[in-house]
């Protein structure tokens, strides 16, 4: 069972307020992904419901029980850290012992647990070596064996693929995956990479400076952002904003569209401007569009091979019903 | 990067490093030159270098004397006794420090380092009456005690800078995984610090070694360490400098060896952190 409720936790480092009193409740069985900019509290979030932090004000519970001031080992979780945090100075397999070790678990109990864990993680042939041995795939292997031997209420992961490289970091958000899948156990995962947020998440929390701006699922904060920001931050490329009369047309002092969400024609559409830079990926074209007089560039996601260039005139039609509207405040306007 | 540097440029330096090693090592290479020479060799004018009755009679003279042994196992037990007893101190001291620093950690710190400034003659009234009163005096308890007290910041501050190099997220996950306190700085931090933790245990072996101003105030025959023995051989019958090198040399060689054989890990236990 993980069920964690956050009530009203506050958290200040001297007269400086990280974290405003925040709500939150995380369900048993769900893969929560905590995401934002840097700087936005995210890390420390996650280091309040571990315990690696103190709480200033509020309550946390895990399962109902209050958590608040349980020190880290107590919890019932395991956390992956983005650094590994393997020790240097033991084999894999002492490295995946260590929780049970400290949980005083029979011998025989832990060499079963080694044991699967290592051949659920593709381990097994490097248990007798040091993690300095490792590549880096390896190791965030072995941090995640170290977490799941203990079965804790819930996984902790602090932007645990920032460390590898890109096309690692595709298989490694795939295997994390399908590792909630088959285990079926909380897990709340740290990034800024608004991708992984979106592959990986049954619901995700979009934070700004403290603030939870919009909690939901991917696809909610994809189709009905409650604000500007998360507008701007959910979806790659960034979705356009506009402002100005051509938002005030359709009665609003914003008016957000995604990149996908605007028609291309060579010959005739809503809006005019120029090609800036066009990347041509084969599978998808993308146009940063400049003179449109509605915003300095427009980003615009065309399917396929599109024959468009550097320079060339375009012309811009919007999809009417794929148009956000927000209000002076930022504001969604339903 | 590499810099071009020439033939002759390149022997220049190395004689000149030469010289000042040489220089440097003089006076232990002159005590041990002298311990071989008869007492009257010892003294004559000018002094010859290698040309001379080599003997080793100023060895067994000092032997017959007085008993080393005594001395050599009072040295050892007062120096390994006083690092180790530092050590313990230490450590929960540099972890706390390096680890869970509070406002004033830096202060502290300096403090500590400032005591080293005193010049100890200053206490040496107060220590010894206290010693006195509590019957520390002319013992190796004592000795001990005094000693770890003296290296102290310096052992602190030493593990405190091998400290500051491991990251503090391994030691979170230690506490993730369960580990309390205790088995954090035991199965975690120790083991990772073990070669800043071994040059620390090394120089201060040696530190503790050469110390001389209180293992001679404050011992007089049954604590003595070898210190105490080269003292005495300098001044009550006039001076001997054959056999006050002899026991010198028997006084220093231990340690000189241990240096040599360490000295790898001294050096890069001085400069962890200076050089990644």
């Amino acid at each position: 069972m993980g069920r964690i409720t956050l009530d009203k936790v506050t958290k200040k480092f001297g007269d400086v307020e990280v974290i405003p009193p925040l709500d939150l409740t995380i369900n048993d069985g769900e893969f929560v992904v905590f995401v934002g900019p840097s700087g936005c509290g995210k890390s420390t979030l996650l280091r309040l419901i571990a315990g690696l932090e103190d709480v200033t004000d509020g309550e946390i519970r895990i399962d109902g029980k209050p958590a608040t001031d349980l020190p880290p080992a107590k919890r019932g979780l395991a956390m992956v850290f983005q650094s590994y945090a393997l020790y240097p100075h033991m084999s894999v397999r002492k490295n995946i012992a260590f929780p049970m070790k400290m949980a005083g678990m029979p011998e025989d109990e832990q060499k079963r647990r080694i044991e699967n864990a290592a051949r659920a993680l593709n381990l097994t042939d490097y248990l007798d070596r040091r993690p300095g041995q490792l590549s880096g795939g390896q190791r965030q292997r072995v941090a995640i064996g170290r977490a799941i031997v203990r079965e804790p209420a819930a996984f902790l992961f602090d932007e645990p693929l920032s460390n590898l490289d890109a096309a690692l970091r595709v298989g490694m958000r795939m295997e994390i995956s399908e590792l909630h899948k088959k285990l079926d156990t909380t897990m709340i995962y740290v990034t800024h990479d608004q991708v992984e947020a979106m592959t990986m998440a049954d619901k995700i929390v979009v934070l700004r400076a403290g603030n939870i701006e919009q909690v939901g699922s991917p696809l909610e904060l994809y189709r009905n952002p409650r604000n500007t920001f998360v507008a701007g931050f959910i979806g790659s490329p960034k979705m356009n904003l506009i402002e100005g009369a051509e938002a005030k047309k359709h009665d609003a002092a914003t008016i957000g569209v995604r990149p996908e969400h605007i028609d291309v024609s060579a010959s005739e559409g809503a809006w005019k401007g120029r090609i800036g830079v066009a990347e041509h990926l084969g599978s998808d074209t993308f146009f940063h569009v400049h003179d449109t007089g509605l915003a300095e560039t427009l980003t615009i996601r065309a399917g396929g091979e599109v024959d468009l260039h550097h320079g060339d005139t375009v012309f811009l039609t919007p999809q009417a019903d794929k148009i956000h509207r927000f209000d002076g405040q930022g504001l969604r306007i339903s | 990067m590499a810099r071009a540097v020439s033939t002759r440029r390149k022997a220049g330096y190395t004689i000149a490093a030469w010289i000042i090693g040489l220089a440097i090592f003089f006076p232990i290479l002159w005590t041990i030159v002298t311990s071989f020479k008869t007492e009257a060799e010892a003294i004559s004018s000018p002094p010859s270098f290698m040309f001379f009755q080599w003997t080793t009679e100023n060895y067994s003279t000092v032997m017959e004397r007085s008993n080393y042994f005594r001395h050599f196992w009072n040295s050892v037990v007062i120096s390994l006794g006083s690092t180790v007893l530092g050590l313990i101190i230490a450590i929960p001291a540099a972890w706390s420090m390096a680890f869970v620093p509070a406002k004033h950690t830096k202060n502290v710190l300096m403090w500590m380092l400032s005591t080293k400034m005193l010049p100890p003659v200053g206490v040496l009234i107060p220590i010894y009456l206290i010693f006195r009163d509590v019957g520390l005096l002319d013992t190796k308890t004592g000795l001990v005690i005094v000693l770890t007290l003296i290296n102290l910041p310096i052992i602190v501050w030493m593990l405190y800078t091998y400290f500051k190099e491991i990251p503090g997220e391994i030691l979170e996950a230690s506490r993730m995984d369960g580990a309390s306190l205790r088995d954090e700085i035991i199965y975690v931090l120790t083991p990772m610090a073990v070669p800043g933790i071994a040059s620390t245990l090394l120089l201060n072996v040696i530190l503790a070694w050469n110390e001389a101003f209180w293992t001679l105030n404050l011992t007089a025959a049954k604590a003595a360490p070898l210190t105490a023995f080269i003292a005495s051989y300098s001044s009550p019958e006039g001076l001997f400098y054959a056999k006050l090198s002899a026991a010198s040399t028997m006084a220093i060689a231990p340690i000189l060896i241990l240096g040599w054989f360490s000295q790898k890990q001294l050096v890069r236990g001085l400069t962890f952190g200076a050089v990644k």
